[in-house]
């Protein structure tokens, strides 16, 4: 993968010799290579461009990822050069995608400033995408050791801190956006998250493009949302909250906002994805300092987190946003209008919820990845899903889990408290039902059906969308995959 | 008004037969029961009072020793709100797994809520059960004392 220096025949040179070496040939490549408890290990997707060398590309990104450029450089010698270079320790072909290989690569611990997502990043996904000679490449997964982990406060509250603070156990918790997204003026966004919370949603929520806008100013925004969900507190006896976004244009407005969020007694504030990692974990900082749970929009991350040869998969996102410090993340789910493979889905919630999550192919899983006591990120499902959806997303997600109707409550025929109820009755129905030992998965529409009985509000729910399915082939299955995926 | 906190507010009281279907998937996972109960269920009231302590280790065969639990704490107290509730003490969770009401007051009065202005249109909002105006153990009627 040296640049290209014509026909002309290379004399052999040695490997100090100024010019150019393969990158195998530096270090960079690495087959004998045992991985330490301490690295950071990373597996990559790498299409090379027809011509090179898989292990060269391999010893590429490596290389370009760590401590190479493109000719020697006699200073390499003025370090312990070994221990800086990531080695490339396998490289497989992957079944069924002629021109991909997975390629392993570890990095030594001392690569990465403590806590630093920005480091993180700029290290290991920072130049190397561009590459020439790579036709495409793919951060898979990353494993990221306890000694790295314990660098990080994680999530400012976590799962359990969470539910205790909120009193909601036993159940996924139920969030709506409120909708239309743009052109409500503040008092009428208020009505959305009144009607919301008190027909028995838990959350409500901004979303991710509603910042300042002409129509209607954060300020004015927040003052109302409050009301919002004070009046709804007051008329359920429960406790409730709407996530204020306070994602601005510099971080010195975003701590303006979201100590507004703070003295108008808001439990939540949420943040944008595009915001960047920096600010996040500035955020994630200032949550813990002022018991204001976080939540994050994963606005824009599809840009590169889709396509299953090029870009960063969202598994790799996942450990990131948990090290950095969110509550909450969007995550999938499955049978919305989004992106999301059923078994990549799981990865991804078990990534964000568990402790310690063993290898596993099928669902993505490159390497174990342990905790070490961080708490859990609760994952978030939004984005097309409805009441009648109910087992599935129960089947799917699990408990822990924020389940967002936006359309599925406020485009309800009887009004948005009748949508919030009919969720949160479907919810409550599959619960009772899985608890009882009930197949709830196969018997939901049966179970649901049953609780619309009682209920109007779900009955019109289930009706209305009773066929709205999201049925699209995914753009990126893990590659145990029966069928073979499109790339 | 219905008081929603809970995880089954939404859907019809629960039968006996149905909280003890509770209560054995509870027992299957190795959760512990135990029941607690109030006449101040302010969202915030963290700490209703113990009818007991936890009951551990009971298997799902011994469902009704929970039950029995849940029947002399409405016999005693029927007036106020119960709720069983389920605790899984593994490792990493360390917290409640399920809660869930059992009991209701006949008549519940609900919250208003108060709003005291502040600058620049800030409103500092405060939650107020109009039941604890009354002193402690007067503030609800038991079930059954209205039609």
């Amino acid at each position: 993968m040296a640049p290209t220096n014509g026909n002309r025949a290379k004399p052999k040179k040695d490997r100090w010799g100024a010019g150019v070496t393969p990158y195998a040939e530096m270090g960079y490549y690495d087959a004998d290579y045992e991985p330490k408890d301490s690295d950071i290990l990373a597996a990559f997707r790498v299409t090379p461009q027809p011509g090179v060398e898989p292990l060269e590309a391999a010893a590429a990104v490596a290389g370009e990822s760590s401590t190479a450029t493109w000719t020697v450089v006699w200073t390499d010698r003025l370090t312990d050069h070994r221990h800086y270079q990531a080695k490339a320790y396998s490289v497989d072909p992957v079944p069924g995608a002629e021109d991909q290989y997975i390629a392993r690569i570890a990095y030594d611990l001392d690569l990465f400033e403590e806590g630093s997502i920005a480091n993180m990043t700029s290290s290991i996904i920072g130049n190397v995408f561009g590459f020439k000679a790579l036709r495409a490449l793919r951060l898979e997964d990353l494993r990221i050791p306890p000694h790295y982990v314990k660098t990080f406060q994680g999530p400012p509250h976590g799962i359990v801190t969470e539910r205790e603070y909120l009193d909601k156990f036993g159940r996924p918790l139920l969030g709506a956006t409120v909708k239309p997204k743009l052109g409500l003026s503040a008092k009428n966004y208020g009505r959305v998250v009144f009607e919301a919370l008190r027909g028995g949603l838990d959350f409500t929520k901004d979303d991710e493009n509603i910042n300042s806008q002409p129509f209607m100013r954060w300020r004015e925004r927040y003052l109302y949302s409050m009301e919002g969900v004070n009046r709804a507190s007051a008329e359920t006896g429960e406790v409730k909250g709407h996530y204020l976004n306070v994602t601005a244009a510099t971080m010195e407005e975003m701590y303006e906002r979201a100590e507004f969020a703070k003295e108008l007694g808001s439990v939540i504030v949420m943040m944008d994805l595009t915001v960047g990692f920096t600010a996040m974990q500035s955020m994630s900082k200032w949550a813990r300092r002022n018991g204001v749970i976080l939540h994050l929009h994963r606005a824009g991350h599809s840009t590169y987190t889709r396509q299953k040869s090029h870009g960063v998969s969202f598994r790799v996102l996942a450990k990131w946003c948990r090290l950095l410090g969110v509550d909450h993340v969007h995550a999938g789910t499955v049978v919305g209008k989004l992106e999301g493979d059923p078994r990549n889905t799981k990865g991804y919630y078990d990534t964000l919820r568990e402790n310690f999550i063993p290898e596993n192919p099928e669902h993505g899983i490159y390497f174990d990845q342990e905790w070490a006591s961080m708490p859990g990120v609760m994952p978030v499902a939004s984005g097309g899903i409805h009441a009648g959806q109910m087992h599935q997303l129960l089947g799917y997600l699990g408990e822990d889990v924020v389940l967002q109707f936006g359309g599925g409550t406020i485009g309800h025929p009887m009004g948005i408290g009748a949508g919030a109820t009919a969720n949160r009755v479907a919810a409550e129905a599959m619960i009772q039902a899985r608890n009882e030992g009930r197949d709830y998965f196969h018997e939901g529409p049966d179970i649901l059906a049953k609780a619309a009985k009682g209920c109007p509000e779900l009955n019109a729910a289930l009706e209305v969308w009773k066929d709205i399915t999201f049925d699209f082939e995914s753009t990126d299955m893990p590659d145990v995959a029966f069928t073979a995926t499109p790339v | 008004m219905r008081i929603t906190q809970g995880a089954f507010s939404f859907l019809p009281d629960l039968t006996d037969e149905e909280i003890e279907k509770q209560i054995r998937y509870a027992l299957r996972h190795g959760w512990s029961i135990s029941v607690e109960y109030t006449d101040d269920p302010h969202p915030r009231n963290s700490y209703w009072e113990m009818w007991n302590l936890p009951l551990f280790d009971l298997t799902p065969e011994d469902a009704h020793l929970a039950m029995r639990e849940v029947a002399a704490c409405r016999e005693r107290f029927s007036d106020h709100y119960i709720k069983a509730i389920a605790y899984d003490a593994r490792y990493g969770r360390q917290t409640t797994a399920l809660s869930f009401i059992v009991n209701r007051p006949a008549h519940e009065p609900g919250f208003r809520l108060e709003r005291a202005d502040r600058h620049d249109r800030t409103m500092a909002y405060r939650v107020h059960s109009y039941a604890t105006d009354a002193p402690a153990g007067q503030r609800y009627e038991p079930r059954g004392a209205r039609g």
